[in-house]
Formats: C-alpha cells, sequence, structure tokens
C-alpha cells in the first residue's frame, strides 16, 4: 500500500498541491480523478519520485520515499511499474523487445526465460502475434497493451497508470480497464490510475481520491460516487449530458421503490 | 550572463550523471555498437562525398591562384595536404558532422523526452542520462578517426582527380608535393582534435535534447541550439587545441 501523508507541491510560488492525505491500498484499483489542470498528474510524479514535494511523506510500505537515498530509491523503482499517457514505448525496439528491456536491465536470468517471461506477459495482454511489430506499426491501444505487459515483466508491486484511457475509443477502453483491473487482483499490486474517464470511474473505481484546484475534495468507491452530495464532485461527474440523464433515472426509480 | 553559467552548471551535472557505473553492461555495450553504426558508419558516404570535392577543389584553387614561375610546381600538392591533414579533416569535417549528427542526437533524445521515453526508463530504475547519452559520446569518439583517416583519403583521392581527368596539373608533381615533408605529428594532432570535437558534439547535443521541455517545436529548437552551441564550441576548442598541439 501507499500512504500519503500531507503532500504539498508548488511551483514558482504557486501552489500545485495542498495538504493531500490518502492511503491507496494494495489488490485494488484506486483512481486519482479530477479536472484538467487540477494537479493529479503532479500528484502521480510525486508518488513515483518523479516530482519531490515541499512537504509530507510517501510511505511505500512504511517506507518514505521522500528520505531514501539513491540506492534505496532505485531498489524501489525496480518494484514499480508505470504504464504513461502516451505508452512510451521504445521506437527503436520492437514490441518484444519492448517488454524485455526491463528483464534484460535487472534480471539475471537467462536469455531463453528472459524471452519467455516476454512472450507470456505479451500472452497476458492477447499481443502475442505483434511481437515482432514495432510500436509504429500497431494502434494506440494495442501500444497501451505492449506498455501493460512491460509494465508487469518484472512482477511490480506497485502499478502506476497515467490516464491509460486517453485517445482510445470507448470499447478498447474497456479493455484496458478490465486488464489492468485483473491484473492488480492477479498480482495483488498497488495500483493508482489518473484518469478523468467516467466509464474507468463507474467500472474499476474501487477507491476513488477526487482533486479539486490541488486539495482533497472527496474520497470514496464507485458506488458512492453516484450519491455522493458534493457539489464540485457532482459537477465534474455529472458534466455529460448522458450520465445527468441516467441519475435522473436512478432517482426517479429510488423514488417509485 | 546568467543563463549561459545556468546551462553551463547543467551540463556538468548532466555529465556527472553520464559518466556514472552503467547498471548492466550488457545492454550499454549493445547500445554503443548501434551509436557506432548509427552515428559513424552511417556519416561515412556524407563525408567521403564533401571530402572528395573539397580536395579537388582546394586543389585548383590552389593551382589557379598561387601560379608562377617562381613557385615549385609540388606547392600545390603540399598546400593541399597540409589543409587537409591540419584543418579541413578535423575541425571542418567534425563543423559538417555536428550538423548532421548534433542535430540527430538532440532531436532523437528531444523526442524521447516529450513522448515520456526517458520518464519511462526512470521509473524502471534505469539512469536515463547514463544509458543514453555515454554510448553515443563513446561511440562518436570510437569512430571519428576513422572518419577522420576516410576524409583525407576522400580528399587526396578529390585533388588526384583534378591531375587525372581535368588535367589541372602533373600527378606526379602534386603526389611529390603530398609526400614532401610529411610530418606523422599531424596526423595525431587532427586525431586528438577529432576526438575532443567527437566529444563536444555528442555531449552538447545529447544535453540540448535531454533538457528539451514541450512539444516538437522546443525540439526543433533543441535541434538548432545544438547545431549552433557545438560549431561554436568546435571552433572556439580549434584555437586552443591549435596552439597548444602546434604551437
Amino acid at each position: 500500500m501507499i500512504q500519503l501523508n500531507s503532500i504539498c507541491k508548488s511551483f514558482e510560488g504557486r501552489t500545485v498541491l495542498e495538504d493531500i492525505n490518502f492511503l491507496f491500498d494494495n489488490g485494488k484499483t484506486n483512481l486519482i480523478i479530477g479536472q484538467s489542470g487540477s494537479g493529479k498528474t503532479v500528484l502521480m510524479k510525486c508518488i513515483v519520485g518523479l516530482l519531490t514535494p515541499e512537504c509530507g511523506e510517501i510511505l511505500y510500505d512504511g517506507r518514505n520515499l521522500l528520505d531514501m537515498g539513491k540506492r534505496e530509491k532505485k531498489a524501489l523503482r525496480r518494484e514499480m511499474g508505470m504504464i504513461f499517457q502516451s505508452a512510451a514505448l521504445f521506437d527503436s525496439l520492437s514490441v518484444l523487445e519492448n517488454v524485455m528491456f526491463p528483464l534484460d536491465m535487472f534480471s539475471n536470468d537467462t536469455y531463453r526465460d528472459r524471452v519467455k517471461r516476454a512472450q507470456f506477459c505479451l500472452d497476458r495482454v492477447n499481443l502475442i502475434d505483434a511481437q515482432s511489430k514495432y510500436p509504429g506499426e500497431i494502434s494506440g491501444g494495442m501500444q497501451k497493451r505492449v506498455a501493460i505487459a512491460r509494465a508487469i515483466a518484472l512482477q511490480p508491486k506497485y502499478l502506476f497508470c497515467d490516464e491509460p484511457n486517453s485517445g482510445l475509443d470507448p470499447k478498447t477502453s474497456l479493455v484496458i480497464d478490465d486488464l489492468i483491473h485483473d491484473i492488480t487482483k492477479e498480482y495483488n499490486m498497488t495500483t493508482i490510475i489518473n484518469t478523468h474517464d467516467m466509464n474507468s470511474v463507474m467500472g474499476i473505481g474501487e477507491s476513488i481520491l477526487y482533486i479539486y484546484q490541488g486539495h482533497k475534495e472527496w474520497e470514496g468507491t464507485k458506488d458512492e460516487v453516484f450519491n455522493a452530495t458534493n457539489e464540485r464532485l457532482n459537477n465534474f461527474i455529472f458534466a455529460s449530458d448522458l450520465l445527468q440523464k441516467v441519475k435522473k433515472e436512478e432517482n426517479s426509480k429510488a423514488r417509485k421503490v | 550572463m546568467i543563463k549561459p553559467v545556468t546551462n553551463l552548471g547543467k551540463y556538468l551535472m548532466l555529465m556527472g550523471r553520464v559518466f556514472s557505473r552503467p547498471e548492466r553492461f550488457r545492454m550499454y555495450f549493445k547500445q554503443y555498437l548501434n551509436e557506432m553504426v548509427q552515428l559513424g558508419i552511417n556519416s561515412i558516404g556524407i563525408v567521403l562525398l564533401i571530402s572528395f570535392f573539397i580536395g579537388a577543389v582546394i586543389c585548383i584553387q590552389i593551382k589557379l591562384n598561387i601560379e608562377s614561375p617562381w613557385m615549385p610546381r609540388f606547392v600545390v600538392g603540399y598546400t593541399t595536404r597540409e589543409i587537409l591533414l591540419l584543418e579541413f579533416s578535423s575541425s571542418i569535417m567534425c563543423l559538417i558532422l555536428a550538423g548532421k549528427v548534433g542535430s540527430n542526437i538532440a532531436s532523437e533524445i528531444g523526442t524521447m523526452r516529450v513522448t515520456q521515453q526517458i520518464d519511462a526508463l526512470e521509473i524502471m530504475g534505469v539512469n536515463s542520462a547514463s544509458y543514453l547519452i555515454l554510448p553515443k559520446i563513446l561511440g562518436l569518439m570510437t569512430m571519428i578517426p576513422f572518419l577522420v583517416i576516410f576524409s583525407i583519403f576522400a580528399g587526396v583521392i578529390g585533388a588526384f582527380c583534378t591531375a587525372w581527368f581535368a588535367g589541372i596539373m602533373n600527378a606526379t608533381d602534386l603526389e611529390y608535393g603530398l609526400q614532401y615533408c610529411f610530418v606523422e605529428w599531424y596526423i595525431w594532432c587532427s586525431f586528438i582534435k577529432s576526438l575532443f570535437f567527437a566529444f563536444i558534439i555528442a555531449s552538447v547535443s545529447a544535453y540540448f535534447g535531454y533538457t528539451v521541455e514541450g512539444g516538437s517545436i522546443a525540439v526543433g529548437k533543441a535541434s538548432t541550439d545544438s547545431v549552433v552551441s557545438s560549431s561554436v564550441l568546435i571552433l572556439f576548442s580549434d584555437l586552443i587545441l591549435t596552439q597548444l598541439l602546434m604551437g
């Protein structure tokens, strides 16, 4: 699990994150949601160590990231997997080589075992047939799935996903969401997903942190989010006409009952 | 004044990260071989082409401009050789490579930065600066002496072609001039200078690429800045190195 204690971060005097406290449980898909510019990505970058917060603690199973030396940080990073918004696959490497990269870098297994492991991960995301292709030759959804395979190659304890559904059609988004959810359960990982996709919120939001202008506005689960009374959260969640209609129908059904 | 000093500080800090112990030697060696091909072997064509024509042009220009009954006929060959050895094949060739290789390095690393590939390496626990930049520096420094040799040979062949095919001068006189008072140290000077220039091209271009912030426009700007900065640094260090090695 990952615990955030009073995280704050500012850029050139402008506060971006203020007193964020939250516990991301393991074996659950934890979502950070919020409008564009609310500070989700900055928070994610602070959690993974790409940015250093000015105050607070980030505890990885009790180990404070901000107190760690270089070696400890490196060791911790080997327990992390990350799926970037743009997939961030290495263009010059084939799909198989991309998945093998962390294994080549850090595993002491033989070449044959590394290939086997990479192929197993690709098979897990149903992309074994694309192993010899290059990132430029596959679709955006497939790139995301390769990124998932690469992220789980070293069997990480913590999985981070920065807007994994951006640029994908709703059907492919569901496939990616289900994959992340299933993998989280399979490996009992602490998964944190940064998103503003409402399908993800309703589908896999086992634990949700809503950020509004840099501070924690609301926390709960996907079941609670639908009936939440927080006005800012409701404005964000039910911004689309479709979801507003669904909510109205649900409310009218509840009244009839 | 503050910006160049800040850049110098950032550059030195980046170099500190670049020259740290590799995580997995095997992976770095693979990258090193790739970079030798990409930066060195793939530059042979342009080096040969430019050197051939410049060698021929130098020969023609000298023949036309210093022709005099008082001047020995071998002077054309002698001067052509000295220009090729001392300046063209090391300094001018590296200025050309700063354009080709430097912009390639800056745009490649810059694109990796904006598409979050560098972040992906960092998250994995890989020292991205060292993994991406060190093989490029070593690869170019390994290949540059060979490029200098190719450049010298192509230049000399270009000069001979003016004698053989254009009939501008006697090939025997040219050959005598090329061999006249040959100083082996000049070859070493070319190699030493080119090694410094290779380091400048690879490291400065990588710095501009690695520190890109923004999108495609920033990558383009980094690419241009890298060529301008490495060219200026090559010219400046050429001045110092020439004084140190020849003075």
